[in-house]
């Protein structure tokens, strides 16, 4: 079980949280202007990283708040978590 | 290949088991084959066996990063159906079905197939009218399924509790040709058969790059056993498809999570079928070994740890011992992750790439050890033919872009 540090309240067990997959996927400001091909990279089309992803939590059973975390695939370990918005900061552990 | 039979079994019997050998080879990668399939589960293997079998391609490799079977192969609950929604899904799954049905023989290895049933539970009304949704669908394709009252879902399963429970039985489907395999012996049989063809089998080979020519196609791979040229190279590699498709630049709409199943304590034979729950997230079979064979939900989030959270297998228990209270003091022996890479429409990609050359066979998501001869055959078929078979036709990986969709969320059994 991961422990997860929410910006807002502190280290808490995983089940407080829900996943919300990658993060920084910006929708389109105009959906009906994009080509197919990048309506299909919003959509579907996923990083799923061997190493350091970019990730969205929210504290469901706390703040209920969204923020974003970069955590090592391959460890579990979380590097970072910041607040929606930010951007990631520069990683200091190892990406494979 | 030396064949088995009753006989020849007897006689290392007799021999004091002293006569095994080796049931395939290692050789040292040679610089070329006509094609390499990247990744030695049942899919990878089976693929390399149908295509030495059927379609005469003998100069080819599979190239195994860990050991055959040591993935999702070895990993799995092992259960084996076809009652999928959808004609296109019917269709892939049942094509499979039919092949495990006799896929001891024509391996001559003893994959201990059994079709024992798998009985699918309803807890909710809207449950039950769902599966039966599945139980007229896959009857109008073919496939066998049916509904049962929770009386008759406790005659077929004596241990079912359908008191009331926080969750009742309120009946359940039932595919009585459904069951389970010996998951080891898939590969294992497979491997033996491929190898007889003449396919080599490298394991301690992890592919760490994909080369490609001046036109854009594939060549070969980068491996950590050398370079290796092949004109066509199939990538078979489940959880960590995105990982190697990246390799050539070709992105996937797919994410990988942990997947759980554990093992109890061998116990005589108490449980006569497979049991499942979508609603609860559990799964229970027994092994002829005499273990309880149970599996989890996915985990939360995205990883290639194969390992997860304590919380979502004594969730699983949690619901194993309301449904069958004879379990409750059981013991648990051993507990593990397997990686599953899962596509938004739960449904898998068994299809040629935007590089010619490069094919996938990927998304199995949760499900993909009962599809394992039939995902096997039908890739072989699109490596040699450079096109899909009509069955797997529909599973492209343009789908995702042109919206045809084959949405199997609801019979992929497990959370996501």
């Amino acid at each position: 079980m991961l422990l997860i540090d929410c910006p807002y309240c502190g280290e808490r067990p995983e089940p407080e949280f829900v996943y919300g997959g990658q993060a920084h996927i910006a929708r389109p400001a105009q959906p009906a202007d994009v080509s197919t091909e990048s309506w299909t990279d919003f959509l579907y089309r996923r990083e799923n990283t061997r190493g350091l992803h970019a990730e969205r939590w929210r504290h469901t059973h706390g703040c209920g708040r969204f923020f974003n975390a970069l955590r090592d695939t391959t460890t579990d370990h979380f590097l970072a978590t910041y607040r929606v918005g930010e951007a990631p900061p520069v990683a200091k552990g190892k990406a494979s | 290949m030396k064949r088995f039979s009753g006989l020849s079994l007897l006689r290392a019997g007799l021999g004091g088991q002293r006569a095994w050998k080796p049931q395939w080879r290692s050789p040292e990668p040679k610089p070329a084959y006509d094609a390499v399939i990247v990744g030695g589960g049942g899919h990878g293997l089976g693929a390399a066996y149908y295509l030495a079998s059927e379609h005469r391609l003998t100069n080819i490799a599979v190239l195994e990063k860990g050991w055959i079977g040591g993935g999702n192969t070895g990993r799995n609950t092992t259960i084996i159906r076809s009652n999928y929604l959808f004609p296109e899904s019917a269709a892939l799954y049942d094509h499979a079905l039919k092949l495990w049905e006799s896929l001891a023989q024509v391996l001559n290895y003893n994959v201990m197939f059994s079709a024992r049933g798998v009985m699918m539970l309803a807890h909710t009304v809207h449950d039950a009218q769902v599966a039966r949704r599945h139980v007229h669908a896959n009857r109008a394709a073919g496939v066998d399924n049916e509904w049962l009252t929770p009386e008759e879902a406790k005659a077929f399963c004596p241990p079912l509790n359908i008191g009331k429970l926080r969750y009742p039985v309120l009946g359940a489907a039932l595919q009585r040709r459904g069951g389970t395999a010996r998951h080891d012996a898939v590969a294992w049989g497979y491997a033996r058969a491929a190898d007889a063809l003449g396919v080599d089998i490298l394991e301690n080979c992890e592919v760490i790059g994909i080369l490609r020519d001046g036109s854009g196609a594939a060549e070969g791979v980068e491996t950590t056993r050398g370079t290796i040229r092949a004109p066509r190279i199939g990538v078979s590699a489940a959880g960590h498809s995105s990982v190697i498709m990246k390799m050539a630049d070709v992105s996937l709409p797919l994410e990988s999570y942990p997947l759980q199943a554990l093992v109890s304590e061998p116990v005589k034979p108490v449980f006569p079928c497979v049991v499942m729950s979508n609603t609860i997230h559990a799964y229970i079979s027994q092994s002829d070994k005499g273990e309880l064979v149970i599996g989890a939900g996915t985990d939360a989030y995205t990883s290639y740890t194969q390992r997860g959270a304590l919380y979502i297998t004594s969730h699983a228990l949690e619901a194993i011992c309301e449904l069958f209270p004879m379990f409750r003091r059981m013991r648990m022996l051993r507990a593990w992750g397997g990686i599953v890479d899962v596509t938004p429409d739960r449904s898998p990609i068994i299809a040629k790439t935007p590089v010619p050359g490069l094919y996938v066979n990927c998304g199995w998501g949760t499900g993909g050890f009962k599809a394992t001869p039939g995902s096997a055959h039908l890739f072989a078929w699109t490596i040699a033919h450079d096109s899909p078979h009509p069955i797997n036709a529909p599973f492209t990986l343009e789908r995702f872009r042109d919206g045809n969709l084959i949405d199997e969320a609801a019979a992929a059994a497990v959370a996501h």
